[in-house]
């Protein structure tokens, strides 16, 4: 079997995320990128695949050279080579844009199944494993909380608010996974060293036939027309508890009010 | 000027530790300093997590790496908030082991290196004994030949990991000393503690590394087979001094480590607390306590990588490593105390954690070969 992971690369978590006026799109140079953290739980699947069926899995990146670590990153985790797209046509992609890029790379690689992350932590738009699948044809199962491959066939509990329902479709096809699907491992220090010596193969956008028209800001669909730093939180309620016992009614009257219960 | 010793693979490796000390050790560091026990699964778990054996050939389950990995896992463990955790798990993997992958058969190294890389045998040291610490030659544990086997008596005391170890590195005297060599007649054993006659006494009560167990031990008449001789008969005492360089050196590293954190929650500190209309870090005699605290902690830093780029390279750096430990056990406690001072009465309470690492920190400057041992080692090789 040939699993493909799709990885970001995305502006670190933890801080602010400034946006560059003249571009609209976030400042990369002004923080630090790390591995989008839902991967952890996408190539934690891969792994999964590999221990339980002998995958061969394959880590996929879309984003320019300065993004090698976070591809070296990805394969730490126990991944066996790597695929990376870098093309300046690629610069200011939306999602639509992106998935197109990503389709195109899987067509001209070997799968079986494609294990993303349901949502990257910068754009969470949550629309890129959906349109690639949608782009190539094949049957997507998303929002996955649970995976399992029987013979040619995944097997998938797709979360929503209620709950999960079961569903299933042949391979090949395009899963993505929501982070209550497994406990990540960390990587091993034999992982880090073997990742300097995996295999790397980078294209470019002509070599997996990708018209530059339709990526890059030029191709989106979407158009960012202004954007607004975040509101400052507003101050909190606090309640007071003088030991009369009134301070737990007020509490309950808030949560009441706001139909928290 | 010297370039960082680390690299990328260091810093990944850096980062996958501080991501476990922080989510899985810190969090429980308040209840194992009530409890006075660290809980038995964190050495399965450090070994499932490959910690256990960073510096430790993959034939034995080992990761391979080089001494600077080691030097990472040093530096990232102060961080859980409890001291006792580093010297657990140094004892384990630092001071209790090397002596096996060093002088062991390979039947050794399968039966103790390889379960104790994986975290399945915890593993001390016992050399200090109630009637000798610095003096190692005067040792009484003494074990004599019974046909092939060896039949050990005597006590060791202030064994870390003591109550739960599954077995011991230990010196023992197993002849008279010869006239022409004073050293002679000390040997290495690895001492299983299920054995009859091997009792934990005591545990004992410790004014810092509390959540450590410490433990007195006896042995009385323990038999072992002729097997648990590690590394040549006799020859214990120099094996022991080779085994004590690591133990000391990694202690080192510690010591910078924790002086580093406890300089981090001081700098904190004293920005946010005010007093006198203003955070105390605006006060000059503050700002240059902290400046004296960070060139402190920085000078013994190099010191001490100095001396982890020997014995990295293979170097035997006796005076450099005597030197490093005396500098870092004496620094971490004097950043710990000024640590403490400036958190006022909030320091000396419980409440906050630098208390404890300035009781934590105190040990230092005893345990592994007290300051007073490491000026012998180096006044003798200044040739005084
Ligand atoms: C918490 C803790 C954990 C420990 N863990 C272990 C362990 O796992 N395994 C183990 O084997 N040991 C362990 N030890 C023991 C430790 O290594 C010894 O306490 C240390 O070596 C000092 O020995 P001692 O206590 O016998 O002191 P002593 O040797 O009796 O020394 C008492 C004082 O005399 C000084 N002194 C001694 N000789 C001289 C001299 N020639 N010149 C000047 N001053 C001198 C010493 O520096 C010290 O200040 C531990 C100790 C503690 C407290």
């Amino acid at each position: 079997m040939k699993v493909i992971v799709p990885v970001k690369r995305v502006p670190d978590t933890a801080g602010d995320k400034p946006i560059d006026p003249n571009d609209r799109t976030v400042d990369r140079d002004s923080v630090e990128s790390v591995l989008c953290p839902v991967n952890e739980f996408s190539i934690e699947e891969g792994v999964r695949l590999k221990e339980k069926h002998g995958a061969e899995v394959t880590v996929l990146l879309v984003g320019p050279d300065s993004a090698q670590p976070i591809v070296r990153k990805a394969l730490s985790y126990g991944l066996d080579a790597a695929v990376q797209v870098s093309d300046e046509g690629i610069a200011g992609s939306d999602a639509l844009g992106t998935a197109r890029v990503i389709a195109k790379a899987l067509e001209s690689m070997e799968w079986d199944l494609v294990v993303f992350g349901n949502q990257s932590a910068d754009a969470r738009t949550c629309l890129v494993p959906a349109a690639v699948a949608e782009l190539l044809g094949v049957p997507s199962l998303t929002f996955a909380r649970y995976l399992e491959v029987d013979g040619d066939k995944a097997i998938a509990h797709r979360e929503h608010e209620e709950g999960w329902d079961v569903v299933e479709a042949p391979l090949p096809a395009v899963v993505s996974v929501v982070e209550a699907i497994n406990d990540p491992r960390y990587p091993s220090f034999k992982g880090i060293m073997a990742a300097k010596s995996k295999p790397l193969t980078v294209k470019s956008l002509a070599d997996i036939g990708v018209d530059p028209a339709s990526v890059g800001a030029g191709g989106a669909a979407a158009t960012m027309y202004a954007f607004e730093p975040r509101p400052p939180k507003a101050a909190g309620t606090v309640v007071e508890d003088d030991g009369s016992g009134a301070a737990a009614e007020q509490l309950a009257d808030w949560m009441t009010e706001k139909k928290f219960v | 000027m010297r370039t960082s010793p680390f690299t990328e693979e260091h810093e990944q490796l850096r980062a996958a530790i501080r991501r476990f000390v922080t989510d899985e050790l810190a969090p429980h560091a308040e209840a194992w300093e009530q409890a006075g026990w660290i809980d038995d699964w964190v050495w399965p778990r450090m070994g499932e997590l490959g910690y256990l054996g960073l510096a430790v050939p993959a034939e034995y389950g080992g990761q391979g790496a080089d001494y600077w990995a080691t030097v990472v896992l040093a530096e990232e463990l102060p961080r859980c908030g409890s001291g006792s955790v580093p010297m657990a798990i140094g004892v384990q993997t630092d001071m209790a082991t090397p002596p096996i992958l060093k002088f062991g058969t390979e039947e050794q190294k399968q039966a103790y290196l390889a379960p104790a890389v994986k975290g399945e045998k915890i593993a001390a040291i016992g050399i200090s004994e109630p009637e000798a610490g610095s003096d190692v030659r005067a040792i009484r544990t003494r074990a004599r030949r019974d046909g092939r086997d060896w039949i050990i008596d005597g006590a060791k005391l202030y064994i870390t990991n003591g109550l739960r170890a599954d077995f011991v590195t230990m010196v023992v005297r197993t002849a008279a000393a010869e006239s022409d060599d004073p050293w002679s007649g000390i040997s290495l054993f690895l001492v299983d503690t299920d054995l009859p006659g091997f009792e934990v006494a005591r545990k004992l009560d410790k004014v810092g590394m509390r959540a450590s167990d410490t433990a007195l031990i006896h042995l009385d008449g323990v038999r072992v087979p002729g097997d648990a001789l590690l590394g040549v008969e006799g020859h214990g005492f120099k094996q022991i001094m080779w085994q004590l360089q690591g133990e000391r050196l990694i202690g080192a590293i510690g010591g910078v480590a924790a002086a580093q954190l406890m300089f981090e929650r001081a700098l904190a500190y004293t920005r946010e607390r005010e007093a006198f209309g203003r955070p105390i870090a605006r006060f000059q005699a503050t700002r240059h306590r902290l400046v004296d605290m960070a060139t402190d902690i920085e000078q013994v830093r190099q010191l001490v990588y100095d001396a982890c780029d020997r014995w990295n390279r293979g170097e035997y750096a006796v005076t450099e490593i005597a030197m490093c430990k005396l500098a870092a056990a004496q620094m971490s406690f004097r950043v710990a105390d000024e640590a403490l001072q400036l958190h006022g009465g909030y320091g000396y309470s419980r409440e906050f954690p630098v208390e404890r690492a300035w009781r934590d920190a105190r040990l230092a400057r005893v345990g592994g070969g007290s300051d007073e041992v490491q000026r012998e080692i180096i006044s003798k090789l200044l040739g005084l």
